[in-house]
């Protein structure tokens, strides 16, 4: 099952590897992580999405947030679960065409509301953000044309909450009311402060 | 111990206020400043120019034999007082040599700083020699570690450490100190090196609902136990544990390493748990409808299989780290937080209650279980190890500080030397390190010099750090020492004779002959072959102004019972085999049970 967190950590060398190798250690497999400056001086934020096997129970998340907490680094970490929030990846896709056939990757970068940020005489270069699977239908698709993808470089997601929202704007998102309610405070009575 | 004079010739003494100070005199400084007065280390390149500034300062240094040694010195150390322990070592080997102390410093919990000396800034990274990545090493094995290369950054990195170490969950840091860092100079101003304060880990908190819920759970139940851990030491809240013990006429069952948290020879006190617990307090936990886990993290020793552990049972797990919340066993109420508060929290919401319907339903289930012990075992006068545990404890009172090593014997110790009191238990219990009871004997001899001290060692484990023999001489410590000399790896032998068709693979064990071994170094020693032998020699020890070594010839192929085999539930345990005074515990197998 995939986890989102969202973590402050020190802006220090060597935090990357302690938070990598804590998932390491717990023997799980961090799908995508992006780090870059926070709007707080001196932290970095992160993103990672972590598979985490199913027989950790549903409390993996917890496990993996409290065991975040134990690294001195690490200021704050959120698990964003399921709650609503705004999540984005960036890719830069290089593939080979010519004069002859780039008419046709317009059109599909058109519909896929990318931007062509570079041209050279046997290749173009893509640049598309959105949800993982817009991405990936992309890529997709360009694999099922004749063109051939030559590079594919992906940010990784990043993950933002969204701000407090009254619950007509969150249904007119298509998004179901608040914030699902927590697990009874008999299953977990961890303070959700964040 | 110093003299005034010497005193007065400490520079540290004359720091009172911000002073130009080395990288190295900075590093005694702070520690100083810790309230350190003993420390357990080796010299080398990398760290000599800290060991040049030592004499300033009113530090004593222990010099081990091996490095091993030290980490384990430092950890007896601080099992002992509940202090930080702290060890040293040079770069490169000097400091690997001290990883498997720290990473059984960690598994158990134990506050440790280590300094490790570092080659030059200039060249880190180059392959220098000995250089090696410690704080990479060490990463998954400390609580934090630093890598220091200023001298400025020196104090507020020790600073730090040490408030890491003993905070929340303790646990080793390490620091590492570059030599140019060690050799250039910088203002010392302890009070400014301060680290900022202490911030209890943001999940954790007691809700009053948690509070009251598990105040609910306690008052209907009907058959309570309390799980005591390591966790009650560490949060010094034997008097709470026992209160809520005795006011609501709970049992009680340890964990190894909770041993002496609640008084062995207390009537609610049922004994150890777990895989080699005694069967009524297992059977106990499977029976239970309620259980109350204070600073105890169930193991994999304690809980079996976590499909078949106390099913009936609703568990309250409290415990300062929430990441032990349902990482083995999945808590009902989980009251996160410092067991002593959260008991203080809790005992109001607790009137009193009747329990004895549970306590004589145990008490009878004891039954023959309780006397399949030490007086059934052949009394030929031949010598079985749970004699010589049993006659320490009865001769000692149950007073003395025994540090023990890893195997049958340890497990023999926990069963029949009843701890009444704690931080007298000093053993390896999460990481299982075999050498560590000779090493982890001294440091918890200087932490309580006037406490009697015993290190019980198997045969196999004690040649793994036998080196410190010569350190205790060195050191004129008084420290007795008990060989369970079985002729082989035994705990290993056990699980081949249990699991593997007694194929006897690698563990009958030569060994030197422990007394001339002992005598080399200046220590008095004696074998001890029969059991009426046994107090004598023990009393010969115990008046021995100085160190002692006693090397016990006990039974060889004896076995640790009871059992949980790997995989299987607490209630199928192999028990010790029967009252039956002819049969043979030499040839008992699983099957026969
Ligand atoms: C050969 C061998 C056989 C063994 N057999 C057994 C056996 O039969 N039975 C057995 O019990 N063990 C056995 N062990 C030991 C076992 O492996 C574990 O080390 C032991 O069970 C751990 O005990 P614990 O949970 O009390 O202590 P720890 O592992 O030290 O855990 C302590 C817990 O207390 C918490 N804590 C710390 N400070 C506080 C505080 N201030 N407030 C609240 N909570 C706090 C910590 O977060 C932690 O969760 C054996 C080991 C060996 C080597
Ligand atoms: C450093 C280390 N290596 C291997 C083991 C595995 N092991 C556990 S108990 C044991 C046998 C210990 O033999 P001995 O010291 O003679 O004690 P006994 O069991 O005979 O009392 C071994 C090899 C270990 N725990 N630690
Ligand atoms: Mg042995």
């Amino acid at each position: 099952m995939l986890h989102t967190f969202v973590a402050y950590v020190e802006d220090k060398p060597g935090v990357l590897t302690r938070v990598a190798s804590l998932f390491r250690r717990l023997n799980i497999n961090i799908v995508s992580l992006t780090v870059g400056h926070s709007e707080r001086p001196g932290q970095s934020r992160m993103t990672i999405v972590a598979d985490a096997p199913s027989n950790a129970g549903g409390q993996a998340g917890d496990r993996i947030r409290a065991s975040m907490y134990k690294l001195d680094d690490v200021v704050e970490v959120d698990d964003i679960g399921r709650s609503p929030s705004v999540t984005r990846e960036l890719a830069l896709i290089k593939v080979a065409a010519t004069a002859a056939n780039r008419s046709h990757i317009f059109e599909l970068v058109e519909v896929f509301r990318a931007r062509i940020v570079d041209l050279a005489p046997d290749s173009l270069m893509i640049e598309i953000t959105g949800v993982e699977s817009k991405i990936e239908g992309l890529i997709q698709v360009l694999n099922e044309t004749e063109e051939r993808v030559l590079e594919v470089c992906r940010s990784g997601k990043m993950t933002m909450r969204r701000g407090k929202h009254s619950t007509g704007v969150l249904r007119a998102m298509g998004i179901n009311g608040p914030e699902p309610p927590k697990p009874e405070a008999v299953q977990d009575n961890f303070a959700d402060n964040i | 111990m110093t003299t005034p004079e010497e005193n007065n010739a400490h520079l540290s003494n004359s720091i009172t206020g911000p002073t130009r100070l080395t990288g190295a005199e900075i590093i005694w400084a702070t520690l100083v400043g810790e309230g350190v007065d003993t420390v357990f280390g080796y010299p080398g390149g990398a760290i000599l120019p800290a060991y040049d500034a030592l004499r300033k300062f009113p530090i004593h240094h222990v010099l081990v034999r091996h490095e091993q040694g030290a980490s384990h010195m430092a950890d007896g150390y601080a099992r002992a007082s509940g202090k930080v322990g702290v060890a040293i070592a040079t770069s490169g080997p000097g400091a690997t040599n001290l990883v498997t102390g720290i990473a059984t410093a960690m598994l158990d919990s134990i506050p440790m700083v280590c300094i490790t000396g570092q080659v030059s800034s200039k060249v880190l990274g180059s392959d220098a020699f000995q250089e090696v990545d410690i704080t990479g090493i060490t990463l998954p094995v400390t609580k934090h570690n630093f890598l220091v290369t200023r001298p400025e950054d020196i104090a507020p990195a020790i600073r730090s450490a040490f408030q890491i170490a003993k905070s929340g969950r303790p646990g080793p840091v390490l620091v590492d100190i570059t030599k140019d860092a060690q050799q250039a100079s910088a203002t010392f101003d302890f009070a400014a090196a301060k680290p900022r304060p202490y911030n209890p880990h943001p999940m954790l908190s007691v809700v009053d609902s948690g509070l009251k819920d598990a105040a609910a759970l306690i008052r209907a139940s009907k058959r309570p136990v309390i799980l005591a851990g390591h966790g009650i030491m560490q949060s010094n809240a034997g008097e709470q544990v026992r209160t809520l013990a005795e006011r609501m006429q709970i049992p009680v069952g340890t964990t190894l390493l909770g041993l002496g948290s609640f008084p062995a020879s207390h009537p609610l006190n049922l004994g150890m748990m777990g895989m080699h617990g005694e069967s009524w307090v297992n059977d106990s936990i499977q029976q239970a409808d309620l259980l109350i886990a204070c600073g105890m993290r169930f193991d994999d020793r304690v809980i079996g299989t976590p499909a078949t552990y106390a099913l009936n049972a609703k568990k309250i797990h409290i415990d300062i780290d929430p990441a032990e919340i349902n990482k083995n066993v999945k808590a009902d109420v989980a009251l996160v937080g410092d067991l002593r508060q959260v008991l203080e929290q809790l005992l109001p919401l607790l009137p009193g209650r009747d329990g004895s319907a549970w306590l004589n339903q145990i008490a009878a289930s004891k039954g023959d279980a309780a006397v399949r012990d030490i007086k059934n075992l052949p009394d030929s006068g031949h010598l079985y190890a749970a004699h010589v545990m049993h006659d320490l404890w009865r001769i000692t009172e149950g007073r003395a500080i025994v540090a023990t090593d890893v195997g049958q014997h340890q497990m023999w110790q926990a069963q029949y030397y009843r701890h009444d009191h704690p931080r007298t238990l000093i053993t390896s219990g999460g990481l299982g390190t075999m050498g560590f009871a000779l090493p982890a004997a001294i440091g918890a001899k200087f932490a309580s010099p006037d406490r009697e001290v015993w290190c019980i060692a198997g045969d196999g484990g004690f040649q793994m750090t036998a080196c410190e023999l010569a350190t205790i001489v060195q050191e004129k410590l008084n420290v007795n020492i008990a060989i369970i000399n079985n002729g082989y790896l035994g705990m290993v032998r056990q699980w081949q004779e249990f699991f593997y068709d007694k194929n006897y693979e690698s563990t009958p064990l030569v060994s030197p002959d422990f007394v001339k071994l002992a005598d080399a170094h200046g220590i008095p020693g004696l074998a001890v072959r029969d059991r009426g032998d046994l107090e004598a020699a023990v009393q010969t020890a115990r008046g021995h102004q100085g160190p002692f070594l006693l090397n016990f010839l006990v039974e060889q192929e004896d076995s640790v019972y009871p059992m949980i085999p790997a995989g299987a539930a607490l209630h199928e345990m192999i028990r010790r085999p029967g009252s039956n005074a002819s049969h043979n515990p030499l040839l008992e197998r699983p099957e026969d049970q």
